[in-house]
Parts: C-alpha cells; sequence; structure tokens
C-alpha cells in the first residue's frame, strides 16, 4: 500500500498497484504506478538483502531428521526421516495437515529444538555442531522468524520490536532506528512506528513481525503459519508482501501453511504428512492445479 | 570458502575491529536497563500484584522493627520517669528504700529479655512471609513471559541476555515493592501506638538513629531477597529451548 499522485489533478491515491485509473479525473495512472513499483523493488533490494559471505546452492539441508517427543509413558513420533535440499532464494511452501510436524520440522530448521535423530545444515554447516553463542548468532542474524502468533513483545512499541535483534547485532542507535523507519515503511507501516502491538489489527501485527525478521538481513525467513490467525484478505497480503521480498532481495523463504490458498505463490510445495515427506510439487504443478482450482 | 561458523570463530579470535562489530551479539547495559525498567513501569498494575508479596513481607519486617523500636522508646521513657520518681522519694525521704529499686530493676530487666526473644522471633517470621512472597512474585513474573523469552530467544538473544534483564527487573521490583512495605509497615505501626498511647509524642520518644537504619535494611533485606529469588527462576526460563518457551499457552 502506496500514496501516489495523479499528475493530472493532483489527487492523492492510495493503491496496491492494482488501481491504475485516477478515481478523479480518469486520468492513466500506469506509468506513475509502475514507476513506484520500480523504486520499491529497488528499496527492498538495498534494505532486504542477503549479505552472505557463502554462496552454497543449498541453504538448507536436513538428513534423515527425526524427532520424537516424550510425554511420560508415551512418546509421539513427530518427524520420521525427512530428506529436505532448500535452495538459496527459494520460496518453498510446507503443507500439510495440522499436527503433521510443519512446526516441529521449522523449529529443527530454525535451531530452536534439537532432533532426536539426523542432522539439519545451514548453509552446510551442521546445526548439532553449534554451541550456545553460535547459535544465538545464528537465530540473530541469519534466520527471520514469522509466527503464526506474531509474539510481539507487548510492552514495546513497533519500532522497538523491529530494532531489538538489531541491538543485539550490535548496531548503532541512529543506525539502527533509520533501518527500523525504513523498513516499517516498507511493509506500509510507515506511520505506526510508535504503536504498541495492542493498537495495531492482526495483520499489522504480522506485518511489524514481517519487518523485525528482517532487521538483520537474514538469508532465511521461516514463516509457520504466518497467515493462521488472520483472514482470507489480510493472509494474502502478507504472502503477497513475504513472496515481493523474496522476488525483489533472494532472500530464501520457507513457509509452513494448511491453507491451499497460500501455495501459489511457491517456487516449491512439501507436502507432509504424519512426519513424512508425502510428495514435491514444482512451480508449473502448482500452477496447473490452481488453476484447475479456479476453473 | 568461509561458513557460518568459520565466521562465527572469527569474531572471538580476529583484532580487526569492524569484523568483531559486525559479529558480536551484545546487550548493552544500559539497553538492558531500559527495557527492564519500561517494562516495570509501562505494566504497573501487574507490577504492583506481583510486588504485592514484596510489600506486605517488608511491611511486616517494617512494622516489627518499628513497634519494637517505639517500645523501646516509652520503656525508656518510662524508666527514667521511675528513676525521677525515686530520686525524687529519695530527696524528701532521709532514708531511702534502695530493696524497691532493685526489684523494680530486675523486672523490667526480665521484660526485656523476653521481649526481645519475641521480637526476634517475629522478625524470622516475617523474613520467612517476605522470603515466599517475593518468590512467589518472582516465579510469577518468569513464567507468564515464557513466550517473550522464547521470542527474545529467536531474535539472537543469549540466556545471559535474559538473566540480565529479569534481575535488573527483579531490582527495580524489590527496590520499589520494599520501599513502599517500609513505610506502610512504619505508618501503621506509629498508627497503632498512637492510638494505643493516645497520643503522637511515641513518634518524640522513640530512637530516630536506630530506627533509620532499621528502616534501610528493610530495604535492603527486600532487595536482596528479590534479586536472590529471582535467579533461579531467571536461570531456568533462560536455559529453555526456544521451542519449548513458545510453546507454553499462558
Ligand atoms: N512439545 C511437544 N510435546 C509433545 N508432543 C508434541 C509437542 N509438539 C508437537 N507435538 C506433537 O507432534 C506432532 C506434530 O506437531 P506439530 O509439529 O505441531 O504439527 P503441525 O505444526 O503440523 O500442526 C503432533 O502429533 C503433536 O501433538
Ligand atoms: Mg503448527
Amino acid at each position: 500500500m502506496a500514496k501516489i499522485e495523479c499528475p493530472k489533478c493532483g489527487e492523492q491515491i492510495e493503491t496496491t498497484g492494482i488501481v491504475t485509473v485516477c478515481p478523479k479525473c480518469g486520468a492513466d495512472l500506469r506509468e506513475v504506478v509502475e514507476a513506484l513499483g520500480h523504486e520499491r523493488n529497488e528499496r527492498m533490494k538495498t534494505i532486504v538483502r542477503d549479505d552472505s559471505v557463502t554462496t552454497h546452492e543449498f541453504i538448507v539441508r536436513t538428513r534423515g531428521l527425526k524427532k520424537i517427543y516424550v510425554m511420560g509413558e508415551v512418546e509421539v513420533l513427530a518427524l520420521r526421516d525427512i530428506n529436505l535440499d532448500v535452495r538459496r532464494g527459494e520460496y518453498l511452501s510446507i503443507m500439510g495437515p495440522s499436527g503433521s510436524g510443519k512446526s516441529t520440522l521449522f523449529n529443527m530448521i530454525g535451531g530452536l529444538d534439537k532432533p532426536t535423530a539426523g542432522r539439519c545444515f545451514i548453509e552446510e554447516v551442521d546445526m548439532a555442531q553449534l554451541d550456545a553463542f553460535e547459535l544465538a548468532w545464528l537465530r540473530c542474524r541469519k534466520i527471520g522468524y514469522i509466527f503464526q502468533t506474531f509474539n510481539l513483545i507487548p510492552v514495546m512499541t513497533a519500532i522497538e520490536n523491529v530494532t531489538l535483534p538489531m541491538i543485539f547485532a550490535g548496531m548503532g542507535t541512529d543506525e539502527m532506528m533509520e533501518r527500523g523507519r525504513e523498513l516499517l515503511t516498507l511493509v506500509g507501516l510507515g506511520d505506526r512506528l510508535d504503536h504498541k502491538p495492542y493498537e495495531l489489527s492482526g495483520g499489522q501485527q504480522q506485518r511489524v513481525a514481517v519487518a523485525r525478521a528482517l532487521a538483520n538481513s537474514p538469508a532465511i525467513v521461516l514463516a509457520d503459519e504466518p497467515t493462521g490467525n488472520l483472514d482470507l484478505h489480510t493472509g494474502k497480503e502478507i504472502i503477497d508482501l513475504l513472496k515481493e521480498l523474496n522476488q525483489a532481495s533472494g532472500v530464501t523463504v520457507i513457509s509452513a501453511t494448511h491453507d491451499l490458498k497460500m501455495i501459489d505463490v511457491s517456487d516449491r510445495v512439501v507436502h507432509i504428512r504424519d512426519g513424512q515427506v508425502e510428495r514435491i510439487e514444482h512451480r508449473h504443478e502448482i500452477e496447473l492445479e490452481v488453476g484447475g482450482m479456479g476453473g | 570458502m568461509l561458513d557460518v561458523e568459520g565466521l562465527v570463530r572469527m569474531s572471538r579470535t580476529s583484532g580487526e575491529e569492524e569484523i568483531k562489530i559486525q559479529r558480536q551479539i551484545t546487550l548493552p547495559w544500559s539497553e538492558a536497563i531500559r527495557i527492564s525498567i519500561r517494562n516495570v513501569t509501562i505494566r504497573l498494575g501487574r507490577t504492583l500484584i506481583t510486588s504485592a508479596g514484596i510489600v506486605l513481607g517488608i511491611a511486616f519486617l517494617s512494622s516489627v522493627w518499628t513497634g519494637g523500636v517505639i517500645q523501646d522508646g516509652l520503656q525508656q521513657a518510662r524508666h527514667e520517669q521511675e528513676q525521677e520518681l525515686i530520686a525524687a522519694t529519695a530527696r524528701n525521704q532521709a532514708e531511702s528504700d534502695s530493696d524497691e529499686t532493685e526489684t523494680s530493676f530486675t523486672i523490667s530487666e526480665q521484660e526485656r529479655r523476653a521481649q526481645s526473644s519475641k521480637r526476634i522471633w517475629l522478625v524470622v517470621m516475617s523474613l520467612l512471609v517476605c522470603g515466599v512472597g517475593i518468590t512467589n512474585a518472582m516465579l510469577m513474573s518468569v513464567t507468564e513471559r515464557f513466550r517473550e523469552i522464547g521470542t527474545m530467544k529467536c531474535l539472537g538473544a543469549l540466556d545471559s541476555f535474559i538473566v540480565r534483564l529479569f534481575l535488573i527487573e527483579a531490582a527495580a521490583l524489590g527496590l520499589l515493592g520494599s520501599l513502599a512495605g517500609m513505610l506502610l509497615g512504619h505508618i501503621a505501626m506509629i498508627g497503632v501506638f498512637a492510638i494505643r498511647e493516645r497520643t503522637l509524642s511515641v513518634v518524640a520518644k522513640m530512637d530516630w538513629g536506630r530506627m533509620l537504619m532499621y528502616l534501610l535494611l528493610c530495604v535492603l533485606i527486600g532487595t536482596a531477597l528479590s534479586l536472590i529469588s529471582a535467579i533461579a527462576p531467571a536461570v531456568r526460563a533462560a536455559r529453555m529451548r526456544p521451542a519449548a518457551a513458545l510453546q507454553t499457552e499462558i
């Protein structure tokens, strides 16, 4: 969402890029909208960039990943033998019904929990080998997390939430505020910097979370059902934002979802069921499927 | 070719300032204090509830000590009065009865000993109340924020950052709570004695030097107890795996 000005009558118009005709004087706005889109793209490229020194083809790899939760006498086999290769710059969706192990996989890839067996590599580094400091470093700078429940710090304003990871990364205050402002503007919240989470709608909170995930220019954005608590329209906006970021800056996006409507932006869809990869769909297959759904 | 691990390792050994700054993970004390104090002030209502344990415990302790100092002051005054009376009688009568003075003195000595052991008992009791109240308060303020802790760890916080944030918060809570409790107990006890003796002169009769020392001690004990009782839950919460911390529903 951005404001543009009609070159003919000067009318201020809010647009997401869909409206290309001035509602007041009927002037053709396609050029203005296009320029805006181009400028936004450029801005994304500079603000959000994967500044990894490494250039491994696969940014995430898992081998024989297995997770068993033990609850007293009962053992829950949440993941069994997950082998997955994620390309740098890919938009990957993980599809599966509730309880299929999406969040568990998200936790393993994000270094938030340890697998019972198997290995998970981030840029070819085995996560099991990392100590506490290195794991924190990885979470701080390499991975951006987005959750279904937003998980903003409730007492902090939007910009404070976005700048928190930058504090941990040791960024200077001025640079930090500037970057926080830029990121929030990028997600369309330039005028909500000092709002607390409870003063924002669900969609807006998730946008703050997206901006926060991008704070330290991560190589990977991990999203666990980012649209789960949003209505269809707002959810779609978040997915489009993630896709836009992915295309403009090349950041790898791995997003779990159980909603078929959220997967048509994906380069690949990994279907999991009962903790196992059921099948993997590629871009053209998805397009066929979504097209088929529409018709 | 460089990898993540290599980069991180580099940050520890490299003397090059720029790389070091880029590769560190920090939480400066100034930021930590800012965050913690905001946490305490913004959730003022919540803070008051959690710190109720501290306030009550320290109010108890403060009232016990205030009561003690006031009683001592009153006794001292009474003793002086007695002495004066005896002296006056002695001046009036040629032959003074020294036995009488002895007995009255011994009784007050016994009384004082009984009182002091009762007072120690009360202080121990109130310290226990303090300890339980404060530990409970800290446990509450940590557990109700597991999710927040998990989130912070996802954003790159080290365990030590979490502990630091909670300890600063505990110190602030402890200081505020015990200041409030100290005043509450002190004023309440003065009120009780003023009503019992039907005069405010109890205030004039007490030893203010000792009183101030006890009041200061109340605040010190409250703050120290808060800090000590916050350590265990804070460390435990900080050590949780982020996934587990994020999953808790409160
Ligand atoms: N902390 C846990 N303790 C025990 N069982 C768990 C835990 N987390 C998840 N599970 C179980 O593991 C399975 C996969 O869960 P999850 O990864 O959350 O699925 P999804 O995110 O796809 O809904 C489920 O059967 C769930 O009950
Ligand atoms: Mg889930």
